[in-house]
């Protein structure tokens, strides 16, 4: 079986789902994973249809990764199949812009592997999973507000600030040492 | 923005009511492969939730891998899992190769070879002791693995300067040729391994307690070990036939003759059982490495390693590693530092189906089930 390029697999998706906006992102390193950018509202479709068309059975989401760029945020899937040998294709979805409209579709009821690795993104980079089971932190505690990942995010002095005795508790303390 | 933060406890009833019992198993005990919690419901001593909680060693690699050269990440991922760093080093000159499309010279690839096959046999050595302490033979097994494994970290100490921090590989090679006399040390090293195997498996493979506490437990279908991103021996002991080294065939492994160990019911001795054939089979591999390595370069003298500067684009490379598929998926607008770097860790991943794998089953099984599946916490945290 000759290698699935992202151009076989882009023809396949316009011949099934003609409505479904995709296109090809190119990739100028000499490896030549070209991705494919699916728009977010066509996301789970697509992803689907990945997995389930004979001719592709993209089967493994082996990586997600989170992306931050100066106007969006990016969840990049690297997709493999297990039962063709084939792989990597890129799949990435977009959100609106980097505050507000941090939402993307989750990928977790098409592909279980995508759960943590949403997670994680969701953690470090704020990207929503719209229809995630358990969109929680995973590896950031749970009070942390911000996500560290982002490219703007500064580091406070110190993580584990508390505030020092004053006042009252001073005053109670000499009490006791009186 | 701000999220509402979660409490630790399950988030919703299951409407087992007052029998159940909540459990927070860690940070720690979980037969302490580290610093790793789960909170478990239990009706009795039957498991009927898992939550895993992780981040108790997380340091934000990513993080620091962007304010660092290319080359300042390589140490780094020494400190990823720290049982294998050299695989590590690996899966990262893999990727940062496939960005810059870097040829490797031959002899290099076999160096690669053989300190990667040894790094896996002394991991799946690490295991065989892990999971007897898992079972509750603390100690004795751990210790018979630990004396052949440190033989091993010898070795490694002998060709990098350090036991397990080695930061050997360089992109487009590795960093040191081998030194005088080592690979006949290598050698006649891998000559003794069959011996140990043999002794190891006398002493557990038909033993009657471990078939007991093994055989049937933590049982996963191949489909939904495929659909949960499960990757390494961990897939194949579901019965899936797929292992990276012949997919993807990267280095010199399409020229060397090995086969591909499976397993027929995807329970946890399968698991245990697949780590020792993988291992003959990795002695296989480095007997025939030894007789075929060439003289010659160990580093693509073209590539500037100081100051080094890929084109921009990205790429996502991976390796079979002892644990399963370690990934790096790489961004470069072709500066000194990295846009992007991203580890896919078979540890965390593996985890993903760990409580379709518990349910049902009892409390003392959950450590086994986790044993089985074989995480290091410094690459499911990162």
């Amino acid at each position: 079986m000759t290698a699935l390029t992202p151009q076989f697999v882009l023809s396949r998706i316009n011949a099934v789902l003609p409505e479904a906006r995709v296109e090809l992102l190119d990739n100028p390193s000499p490896c030549g994973q070209h991705s494919l950018l699916v728009h977010r509202e066509d996301a789970l479709r697509v992803a689907e249809f990945l997995k389930n068309d004979p001719e592709l059975l993209l089967d493994f989401a082996s990586n997600v990764s989170g992306v931050d760029y100066p106007d969006h945020l990016e969840a990049v899937y690297h997709l493999f199949s297990i039962a063709n040998k084939q792989g990597p294709i890129v799949l990435r979805t977009r959100t609106g812009d980097r505050d507000k409209d941090v939402t993307v579709p989750s990928l977790t009821p098409v592909w279980k592997s995508a759960d943590f690795q949403e997670r994680e993104a969701f953690d470090l980079f704020g990207i929503r999973f719209e229809g995630h089971p358990d969109l929680r932190r995973l590896l950031m505690w749970d009070e942390f507000v911000d996500h560290p990942m982002r490219k703007d995010y500064v580091a406070p002095d110190d993580y584990e600030y508390e505030p020092t005795p004053h006042g009252e508790i001073l005053n109670k303390a000499a009490a006791s040492h009186a | 923005m701000s999220f509402q933060p979660h409490t630790f406890s399950f988030n919703e009833s299951d409407g087992a009511g007052a029998s159940t019992l909540d459990v927070s198993l860690g940070p720690q005990h979980p037969s302490t492969h580290g610093v790793f919690r789960m909170n478990v419901r239990m009706d009795g001593e039957t498991i009927v939730k898992l939550q895993p909680v992780f981040g108790y060693l997380h340091r934000n690699h990513e993080k620091l891998a962007e304010s660092h050269s290319w080359l300042g990440t390589m140490p780094y991922t020494d400190r990823l899992d720290y049982i294998c760093p050299i695989t590590n080093n690996w899966a990262y000159a893999v990727a940062v190769e496939k960005l810059a499309g870097i040829e490797v010279p031959e002899r290099a690839e076999y160096i690669r070879v053989i300190v990667g096959e040894l790094t896996r046999l002394q991991n799946h050595t690490a295991f065989l002791g892990f999971i007897l302490g898992d079972m509750g033979a603390w100690g004795s097994a751990l210790m018979y693995a630990f004396r052949e494994r440190e033989k091993i970290l010898d070795l490694f100490e002998w060709l990098t300067g350090a036991r397990m921090m080695v930061n050997y590989m360089r992109f487009g090679g590795v960093r040191c040729d081998l030194p005088v006399g080592w690979l006949e040390k290598a050698r006649a090293y891998v000559e003794t391994y069959p011996a140990f195997l043999d002794e190891m498996e006398q002493l557990l493979t038909g033993n009657e307690i471990l078939l007991a506490r093994l055989q049937g437990v933590g049982v996963l279908s191949g489909e939904r070990a495929i659909n949960g991103g499960l990757s390494g021996p961990v897939l194949r002991a579901s019965g899936i036939d797929y292992d990276i080294r012949k997919v993807d065939g990267y280095g010199v492994y399409p020229r060397l003759n090995f086969r591909i160990p499976r397993g027929t019911k995807g329970d946890c001795f399968d698991r245990f059982m697949l780590r020792i054939l993988e291992a003959r089979e990795s002695i296989k591999i480095l007997r025939q490495a030894f007789a075929q390595i060439p003289e010659g370069p160990t580093l693509n003298p073209a590539v500037k390693q100081r100051g080094f500067k890929p084109p921009v684009g990205e790429a996502y490379g991976r390796i079979e590693g002892p644990k399963g598929e370690l990934g790096f998926h790489l961004i470069s607008e072709g500066g000194e530092k990295p846009y992007r770097i991203h580890i896919r860790p078979p540890s965390l991943i593996n985890l993903t189906l760990l409580e379709e794998m518990c349910l049902g089953t009892k409390l003392a099984d959950v450590m086994v089930i986790l044993g089985s599946i074989d995480i290091v916490l410094g690459e499911v945290d990162r």
